[in-house]
């Protein structure tokens, strides 16, 4: 398969998980300009937070987008995850049934 | 064991935190709240529109640096608070802003006065809630204070829905009141490094920025420049770090700063910015700022370092603990020839403005003449504009926290609701709004709160029948096409602040007017003083929006469209 030619990192945080937290995570990205390319979100055991998988397209941002999330009440940890490629999003999408195959190009 | 309502847990709570005075209005989905402010030892005071209530509460915190409250209702209570709490978010100022919200059971319905307070919150918060039952108030209040309080302070928003206001619960005992919470110290090492930069360089130059104001750090600043021999320069909201009679201070950098000022950043080879966060107004365009100089940069926020510069140290922390550090390490510098360069330069570009026995109400002359009418604690607030610009050039600010004024969203309207917030936080001290005609009109129902608890808050006028720093763009970028920057029709300011209760006076302008001022001013009370001032009066110099710093316009350089 063949790497995106992009540079992008994946970021995996924890979170508090209740009502409002996606919305602080998602506006954060949209109000400063940062792009958010793929999120992924499951609830941790016990059900009081949960990991986020981030996948954000533009590098050159990632220690400021790293700076600002870290800075967000609900967001308990951040970490930039050099070991993921951001292919992962688009192999779990290929695993849900009914949802047809991301477009290769 | 003991029974409580919401609204009760909430007032208790709110006066836990040392909540002794509380600007807000009140309406249908607050009022259980209200209802349990009788017989408070919290005092509400009525503002006349909810932006209003919001800058009262700034001016209170911005003059204390502790964090204070503001109350609205719900859906259009909530919305007219929105200005003053986005204002609070980019200025770091500790504001809890708490509105009442429709019962659960009607969130999402469309509901009379429902609208999505979280979601409006969200973006110019640092953290916002909604209220979900009365329990979580526990939780909630201390931790809304905490917050604004802690790290770079700002603004918390608290969505109380009416049914939680209204649910008894019973509680066994109460939360400690929410603190600021100490943050982890910076590391030895790089203040050790910022130690040996500072001595060997040999061009240094100390930027100050608001966070020198909100860590309380202004005397270890002023330190700090004479042990290393800095010269120092200030953006607009760390005026009042260092007085202007200092040999060291070169006054206020950027787009209105003295061109002195930012030839100097032009010349220096290591900046040290401390509070400061690179802002366009203070930088002009950020590529080609201080050119030649090595950045070190002190923030609380390690967010700010970095984000607009690329510093070759960064240091995150409270600045007042590091500069207390970096004082004991530090050896005393002296650079005769750079200390001897700044003074030549500060000497070579005062500001331009005609004599004052010639031109008594020119803008300049006018804020230097208040400057000496008032004592060096006298609380300046501004309005946003040409008159603000010329405030923060010549009125001498000598106190840390003694001008108030809206720096990161440039608010027009900030000022006279800020003046009563100070006011009523600093009940022994002189206030003074300078406004200006238009930035007056905006919160101009605030006259009514002010006639109401009357306080010693003087509103000047600077009258110039315009929007004048539009007036000033359109005239220098915009081919001198005068497009909505005149009002055809001024009112009578005297006679409105009469009508609200308030002394108001006009100063006729060929009738010793400095003199009418003074006198003024000496009256009891609450006054509003109507000043006019030339109509096409500019601010200089000017660094054109998007240019670099060094590209200044002055008045003899201004570009001409004939």
């Amino acid at each position: 398969m063949p790497k995106t030619t992009s540079p992008s990192a994946i970021l995996e945080l924890v979170v508090r998980n209740h009502p409002g937290t996606m919305s602080h995570i998602t506006g954060m990205f949209a109000r400063r300009a940062f792009n958010l390319e793929a999120i992924f979100v499951v609830p941790l055991p016990g059900g009081e937070t949960s990991r986020i998988l981030l996948h954000m397209a533009e590098e050159p941002k990632l220690v400021q987008v790293e700076k600002q999330l870290a800075k967000l009440h609900d967001v308990i940890s951040v970490r930039h995850r050099t070991d993921l490629a951001p292919e992962i999003f688009s192999r779990l999408m290929d695993q849900i049934p009914g949802v047809s195959p991301a477009p290769t190009s | 064991m003991k029974k409580i309502t919401g609204a009760n847990l909430l007032r208790i709570l709110l006066e836990r935190q040392g909540i002794r005075t509380l600007p807000g209005i009140p309406g249908g989905a607050i009022l259980p709240f209200y209802d349990a402010l009788h017989g408070s030892a919290i005092r509400h005071v009525l503002a006349r529109h909810e932006q209003g209530a919001g800058f009262i509460a700034q001016g209170m915190a911005r003059v204390t640096g502790r964090a204070a409250a503001c109350l609205a209702t719900s859906g259009p209570g909530a919305t007219n608070l929105l200005t003053a709490i986005a204002d609070a978010r980019l200025d770091s100022i500790p504001l809890v802003a708490i509105t009442g919200q429709v019962p659960q059971a009607l969130i999402g319905t469309d509901a009379f006065q429902e609208v999505d307070t979280y979601g409006l919150t969200l973006p110019i918060t640092k953290h916002n809630f909604l209220v979900r039952s009365a329990a979580e108030l526990l939780e909630v209040v201390p931790l809304a204070f905490e917050l604004a309080e802690s790290g770079r302070p700002g603004p918390v928003a608290i969505d109380v829905p009416k049914d939680v206001q209204n649910e008894t619960i019973d509680i066994a005992s109460l939360p400690e009141p929410g603190r600021r919470r100490p943050l982890p110290a910076c590391p030895d090492e790089p203040i050790s490094a910022l130690a040996h930069l500072i001595a060997h360089a040999q061009r240094p130059v100390l930027y100050l920025g608001g966070g020198i104001i909100a860590a309380d750090a202004s005397s270890l600043a002023r330190e700090l420049a004479h042990r290393a021999a800095m010269p120092t320069v200030c953006t607009l909201m760390a005026l009042g770090t260092i007085p202007p009679e200092d040999p060291l201070y070169m006054g206020m950098l950027g787009m209105h700063g003295t061109q002195g000022t930012n030839f100097l950043l032009e010349e220096a080879d290591l900046v040290l910015a401390i509070g400061a966060r690179f802002d366009d107004r203070a930088t002009g365009k950020v590529a080609e700022f201080c050119p030649r100089a090595t950045i070190a940069h002190i923030d609380i926020d390690p967010a700010e370092i970095g984000k607009l510069k690329t510093p070759f140290l960064g240091l995150v922390g409270d600045a007042a603990d590091i500069l207390g550090r970096l004082l004991k390490i530090l050896p005393p510098q002296k650079r005769p020839a750079w200390l001897a360069r700044a003074t030549e330069l500060r000497a070579s570009y005062p500001l331009d403005h005609p004599p004052r026995s010639e031109d008594p109400l020119h803008p300049v002359n006018l804020c230097r003449f208040l400057g000496e009418q008032l004592p060096d604690d006298a609380i300046i607030t501004t309005d946003v504009g040409q008159h603000q610009m010329w405030v923060a050039q010549a009125y001498p600010f000598r106190q840390p926290r003694t001008l108030l004024t809206s720096g990161g969203l440039g608010t027009m309207g900030f000022g006279l609701p800020a003046a009563i917030g100070a006011a009523l936080a600093a009940p022994d001290r002189r206030v003074a709004c300078v406004s200006g005609d238009g930035s007056i009109l905006m919160n101009i129902q605030e006259l009514a709160t002010l006639a109401e608890e009357n306080l010693p808050v003087a509103v000047l006028i600077f009258n110039n029948a315009h929007l004048g720093l539009v007036r000033q763009q359109q005239e220098l970028f915009y081919r001198e096409r005068y497009e909505a920057s005149r009002f055809s029709s001024n009112p009578d300011f005297a006679a409105i602040a009469r009508g609200f209760g308030v002394r108001g006076v006009h100063i006729d302008p060929n009738d010793d007017p400095l003199a009418e001022i003074a006198n003024a001013l000496a009256g009891e009370g609450p006054c509003v003083i109507d000043i006019p001032i030339h109509t096409t009066a500019n601010v200089y110099p000017m660094v054109p929006p998007g240019a670099a710093n060094r590209q200044m316009i002055s008045k003899k350089s201004k570009p001409t469209h004939a």
